[in-house]
């Protein structure tokens, strides 16, 4: 494992943290940044195409989305997450933790995950799912799966393989279609409920 | 010709999406069906043959199993289909539409949006029950989901719009962890001298030759994930939330296609699983497992059909109850194995008759609640005398085919000695029974309510399709075709019946 490669689990490990700790429209940088890094350690690894890739839909072209998205919003009150920011970040800390604990126990193949790759993926999916079910608002929902997914992403770099490389675009394809689906489903919802807070969402109940 | 099975569909929607003309659209959706139901007939007939099949450099590599869910979802879809281009001619004359719930004006989205959607839908399911590549597997379930979401919101109002939410989230990140629990499954066998063969595009049956060699916690924790991702697609309960509020909002034709064909992908997503794990000699870990959830999914059925008033949510919850018995069927393996393949078949013909039904029932009276629904026996004949026909079968009543395949799924549980679970089986089934019957029943029975037309007269395209598909389930409880028995016999045995 050369230091970029470490270097970057470290900033996918640590922005987790951040995506945690702050709102729109912050998370939404905190989320391209965490793209761009995927796309650095997917270089570092000699994926070069799905780098290429990674880079121009999670690093540019969602992002871009989101915000734009975000912008378009016509109120910007602010809506308090159903997880306080802080406990969000407890949370995280606490996945963290088991993640660590988890990679320790695990009997793993010597040499197919380079140290602390495991325990990112993880800590990754972890932040993802608390996002999507700590935040109140569609958009962080949105964001919250894209981290998740980001995380699973991170835990499938060592088995890639040259022959797997078309499954793996195949899935970025897939992920860039769900969000821009959902961001479609967004726009809708802002203009039918005046709000992007799933606590509305109230209607269908037994 | 398996590659035009993918293709067909695909090109179709392209070509809805760049015409845009309604009535080409309306066409050329059951054109499209008839000649998919063709070419899948044919790819059964040739597996049944005991030939193999490959397209697509191996991407398609067909299977008895997948291909009786092939063949499921592509006669579903022409019964869809068939009744989309009445139900379609009938929106287009509304000039204004109310929302049944919140009495708001909404739009439809357009038509050639809805039916491109529908082709696209079909081509993810083909390629879901044709591949043998579990990334492939698991991509295909995924556009099942981007495709099916605005079908759902085809009528655009609040409700629709909240289901069509919560099913894009909860759909999204549950199969999200399926992909985990695939990506567990390739560490489970990896191997660096394999690593390239196993990125093979026939992955399963690299799996299944080398599954003894699998690391067996990484096995159990990939099955797992597995299971909890597409078990969220395919309704067990407790991941079941977005299925009643999905199948209640979306157009009933919709809803019929989403419980008839696309549960039943999602359930092949987990019995792949379960064949490595039968491979592995994990078949245990993995039948507890579904028998767990099959058992916790009859019981949630049965606590939310009784008192159900919302005729359409009866039906989704009853999508529950019927995939918590099918997980439970194949969880006990053996002759219950072969029911639930022939429960998979029956349920999936009866419950898109049934839908089918429900969007006519609310085309005439424009309430979900089945206490406003009173005289279907007058008002509408047809529907009201199928309603009947699809309660019964649906219940489990002899002589319909889902009578058939619960018993031989209440068999195959005695043969484990385990009565105490034929105790709950029977207990749940009998519940959901009357629970059913009372809703059902209220609806048929009763006097022509004052405000309606005394005409019973009922559209051909709303009718045929439902009556063929009850004749069908008729037909299956009283014979089951020789040809048909081996091919269940074969889908079974590929998962421990």
């Amino acid at each position: 494992m050369n230091t970029f490669f470490a270097t970057m689990i470290f900033l996918i490990l640590v922005n987790n943290i951040f995506l945690l700790a702050f709102r729109r429209p912050l998370l939404i940088r905190f989320v391209a940044f965490q793209g761009l890094c995927l796309s650095a350690l997917l270089f570092s690894a000699d994926h070069l195409l799905l780098a290429f890739a990674v880079l121009i839909i999670k690093g540019i072209l969602l992002p871009w989305l989101l915000l734009r998205t975000h912008q378009r919003l016509p109120f910007n009150a602010k809506i308090k997450p159903h997880l306080p920011l802080g406990l969000g970040v407890l949370a995280g800390m606490v996945g963290l933790i088991f993640s660590l604990w988890l990679e320790a126990q695990l009997q793993i193949l010597p040499g197919l995950y380079p140290p602390l790759l495991l325990a990112t993926g993880l800590t990754t999916l972890f932040c993802g799912l608390i996002l999507v079910v700590g935040r109140r608002t569609a958009l962080a929902q949105v964001m919250g799966y894209l981290v998740a997914e980001n995380g699973i992403f991170v835990l499938g770099i060592p088995l890639m393989t040259a022959n797997s490389a078309w499954f793996e675009l195949a899935l970025l394809l897939d992920i860039f279609v769900a969000v821009f689906v959902m961001g479609i489903a967004i726009n809708h919802i802002v203009e039918t409920f005046e709000s992007i807070d799933v606590d509305g969402f109230r209607s269908l109940r037994d | 010709m398996l590659e035009a099975l993918l293709v067909l569909p695909l090109a179709t929607g392209l070509v809805m999406l760049l015409v845009g003309n309604a009535s080409f659209c309306r066409i050329l959706l059951p054109l499209t069906a008839f000649v998919h139901t063709i070419l899948s007939l044919t790819i059964a007939t040739d597996i049944a043959q005991g030939k193999q099949l490959v397209g697509l450099m191996g991407l398609m590599a067909p299977d008895g199993l997948g291909v009786l869910f092939l063949v499921l979802a592509s006669i579903l879809f022409l019964a869809a289909s068939i009744y989309a281009v009445g139900y379609l001619r009938e929106e287009e004359q509304i000039e204004e539409r109310t929302c049944i719930q919140t009495g708001r004006p909404f739009t439809n989205a357009p038509e050639r949006r809805f039916t491109a959607c529908l082709c696209f839908f079909l081509a993810a399911m083909t390629l879901v029950t044709t591949t043998h590549h579990m990334g492939a597997l698991w991509v295909g379930i995924e556009v099942t989901t981007l495709s099916s979401a605005p079908l759902i919101y085809f009528h655009r109002h609040r409700p629709s719009l909240e289901a069509t939410w919560k099913y894009l989230i909860i759909c999204s990140v549950g199969i999200a962890l399926a992909l985990l629990g695939t990506i567990l499954l390739t560490v489970a066998f990896y191997a660096p001298e394999s690593a390239h063969q196993m990125d093979s595009m026939n992955q399963l049956d690299w799996y299944l030759e080398h599954a003894q060699t699998g690391a067996a916690p990484w096995l159990k924790t990939a099955f797992i994930f597995l299971l909890v991702g597409y078990g969220t697609k395919m309704g067990l309960a407790p991941l079941h939330n977005w299925l009643p509020d999905a199948h209640s909002q979306a157009p009933s034709l919709v809803s019929a296609l989403l419980s008839g064909a696309l549960l039943n992908c999602a359930l092949l997503g987990i019995l792949r699983g379960h064949q490595i794990m039968l491979a592995a000699e994990l078949g245990d870990f993995s039948g507890d497992l579904l028998i767990f959830f099959g058992l916790l999914s009859l019981l949630t059925a049965a606590v939310f059909i009784v008192g159900q008033g919302h005729y359409k949510r009866l039906l989704a919850y009853s999508s529950v109850e019927h995939m918590g018995i099918l997980a439970l069927g194949i969880g006990i393996g053996g002759i219950a194995t072969q029911g639930a393949m022939l429960h998979a078949v029956c349920h999936s013909l009866t419950k898109c008759m049934l839908f089918l039904l429900a969007g006519n029932i609310l085309t005439r009276y424009h309430t979900f609640s089945s206490h406003d629904v009173r005289g279907l026996r007058w008002t509408m004949p047809v529907t009201g005398a199928l309603w009947t026909i699809g309660f019964l079968a649906i219940a489990g009543s002899p002589p319909f085919g889902i009578f058939v395949s619960e018993f031989l799924i209440l068999k195959g549980i005695f043969s484990t000695g385990h009565s105490w679970l034929a105790a709950v089986y029977l207990t749940a089934l009998a519940v959901i029974f009357v629970g059913m019957s009372l809703a059902v029943l209220r609806m048929v029975q009763g006097n022509r309510p004052h405000d309606m037309s005394q005409d019973g007269r009922e559209a051909l395209w709303s009718v045929l399709p439902p009556m063929v598909l009850a004749i069908a389930v008729f037909c299956l409880g009283l014979w089951i075709p020789d040809w048909l028995w081996s091919f269940l016999r074969k889908g079974a045995a590929l998962v421990g019946g």
